[in-house]
């Protein structure tokens, strides 16, 4: 079974023992609780932050800051009643909360959240898995997550939960394409599969690794597409038509009460912090960044703690700038949404994917690189005139047809 | 270990199979459909086929169950289907072939038939890079020819699609188009 995670130095040796197991049932439970308590935080931080944003005081009365606010939250949503309506598919109805949540945690266990450090005498990564297939993983996951919010507006057999789950399903599929040709412009560079090796190629140097080695400057195009893309996807505003409470009352989850309704919530928020995680992990260098200069490279603060640091602080950074987006964005309009995925994020993260493969191309063959890049947007500006004359406009079809 | 996790997904992949003939309810045939494919992809992974594996599951289920369930949910299937078949030998021949293909897997299954060797296992390329590279690599020299074939078959597909799907919008925008004119004219006449 090691070939599986055969990639970290954990199962080099073939042999998978009883304090292995162990290393690897720590890491799995550590990584569930920090991103339960990370989601925990978020919130509470959300609403911090829009209440500043909007001249507000927002949650301050449970712990100090309010910080315990959506502890309080949770609690009180375990202890209320569960109710199912007549109308539902009661099995599908009670499976689909574990089905939105279960990726969106499944897809957290490949993001490296530090470097290469010894538990217990075992040299591993601290990373729950590190597949050598880890960027197709991002997608099957975030593709299966699809499932929890349409069976859920499926199953709960009454109007307005399915609008929000039929609308959520065209929205997800429409940006799924978006969101894959994004993380495909940076493994074209990367020339791998493995998070962990895509996070040691943007490994820190010096200053300039900023701009030099992480891949948000290289790969710019795809970033921005990334970011709209997982905003999309994990329907949060302004994509949040999956929920617009003046439309559909609550969307796919309207039906939901209790603790699913709160695991529908937890999953949300988590693939939040999962995707700023992809972000982070694919972009911005996981975490790569200075150590502290005044101890030695093997000191023990300098190999966990200050990765850690640097990662969870990158990725507080995108969660903020959500938030930020949250509290400055109207909703899109549906049309709009559909227009924007279809018509220009795809194209463009087509056009940036067959850029960098020339790039590419050009460093291994000593091509000039500019020459290469003047070629390839002209090929590509031809071949969409060409494109933009052969086919009829709209209003011409309907002409001809009439 | 392995011969754990194989028996306990062959038991699933078994369930979801007769979970998609048996089930009445479409969404559930479909749900079945998905574990079933899942497990097909856990049975990728034990023969050490990463990327097939996950391709299981981005294509399959990931994609393609979800647009049969989002057909399914958004059309509301009718339940009461009619069992009437258009082409009278389908049943027989269905069950024919069935036969036939167990029978099949049951010889042939273990003897060297067609690529002249049993089925073989073990990591294709090294572990550092998966077997992405290695199937890449052939994909892109060995097999080119045949690669970019499927792919102008793939896009002839889509085209084909795009045009069926326009023209069965034009025609039956036809008779709305033509009584809203007829009736737009018919006072003029009248008066």
């Amino acid at each position: 079974m090691s070939h599986l995670l055969a990639l970290d130095p954990l199962f080099q040796s073939g042999h998978v023992g009883f304090s292995v197991f162990l290393v690897v049932a720590v890491k799995v439970l550590v990584a569930f609780a920090l991103l339960l308590v990370s989601v925990m935080l978020y919130i509470w931080g959300m609403r911090k932050w829009i209440a500043d944003m909007q001249n507000r005081i927002g949650p301050n009365t449970a712990g100090p800051w309010g910080i315990l606010q959506t502890l309080a939250d949770g609690i009180k949503l375990f202890f209320k009643e569960q109710s199912i309506p007549d109308s539902a598919d009661r099995v599908v109805f009670r499976l689909a909360p574990y089905l939105s949540i279960m990726p969106a945690f499944l897809l957290f266990c490949i993001i490296p959240i530090g470097g290469q450090v010894s538990i217990f005498g075992h040299q591993t990564f601290l990373q729950v898995a590190d597949l050598p297939i880890g960027a197709l993983w991002i997608l099957a996951m975030s593709g299966l997550g699809v499932y929890g919010v349409m069976l859920a507006g499926w199953a709960s057999g009454s109007k307005y939960p399915l609008l929000g789950s039929v609308r959520a399903t065209g929205q997800l599929l429409s940006y799924e394409a978006a969101f894959s040709l994004g993380i495909l412009g940076v493994l074209v560079r990367a020339g791998t599969l493995s998070t962990h090796d895509i996070v040691s190629q943007q490994r820190w140097v010096n200053w300039h690794s900023f701009v030099s080695q992480w891949y948000w400057l290289p790969a710019f195009v795809p970033f921005v597409i990334f970011l709209i893309a997982a905003t999309a996807e994990t329907n949060h505003p302004p994509f949040d038509l999956v929920e617009a409470e003046q439309e559909l009352v609550g969307g796919f989850n309207t039906e939901y009460t209790g603790i699913r309704f709160a695991i529908f919530f937890l999953a949300e928020f988590m693939n939040v912090i999962t995707m700023s995680a992809v972000a982070t992990t694919l972009f911005l260098g996981g975490p790569s960044g200075p150590g502290l200069g005044f101890l030695s490279a093997g000191n023990a603060l300098n190999t966990w703690l200050m990765p850690v640091f640097w990662f969870g602080l990158k990725v507080i950074a995108l969660l903020f700038v959500t938030v930020w987006v949250r509290a400055s964005m109207p909703r899109m309009r549906y049309d709009r949404l559909m227009a924007l995925g279809w018509k220009y994020l795809i194209e463009i993260a087509i056009l940036w994917v067959l850029v960098a493969a020339a790039i590419e191309v050009a460093n291994v063959q000593n091509w000039n690189v500019w020459a290469t890049v003047l070629i390839a947007f002209g090929s590509a500006a031809l071949a969409y005139g060409v494109l933009y004359l052969a086919i009829p406009k709209p209003d011409e079809v309907v002409e001809e047809f009439r | 270990m392995e011969a754990i996790v194989f028996f306990v997904c062959a038991a699933l992949a078994l369930v979801g199979a007769f979970g998609v003939v048996l089930a009445r309810n479409p969404v559930h045939n479909a749900l079945f459909l998905l574990l079933t494919l899942v497990t097909m992809a856990v049975f990728f992974l034990l023969q050490h086929a990463q990327l097939v594996a996950i391709i299981q599951v981005v294509v399959y289920a990931s994609a393609i169950v979800v647009l049969f369930v989002f057909v399914i949910t958004l059309l509301g299937v009718d339940e009461h289907e009619s069992l009437d078949e258009p082409l009278p030998l389908q049943r027989p021949a269905a069950i024919v072939l069935g036969a036939v293909l167990l029978v099949q897997v049951i010889v042939l299954a273990g003897r060297h038939w067609v690529t002249g060797a049993a089925s073989q296992r073990g990591a294709l390329g090294s572990a550092r890079s998966g077997n992405v590279q290695t199937l890449a690599r052939s994909l892109f020299t060995t097999f080119l020819w045949a690669f970019e074939l499927t792919a102008v078959l793939l896009v002839i597909a889509v085209v084909g699609g795009v045009v069926l799907a326009r023209r069965g919008r034009q025609e039956r925008r036809v008779p709305a188009v033509k009584p809203a004119d007829s009736t737009a004219t018919a006072p003029k006449e009248t008066v």
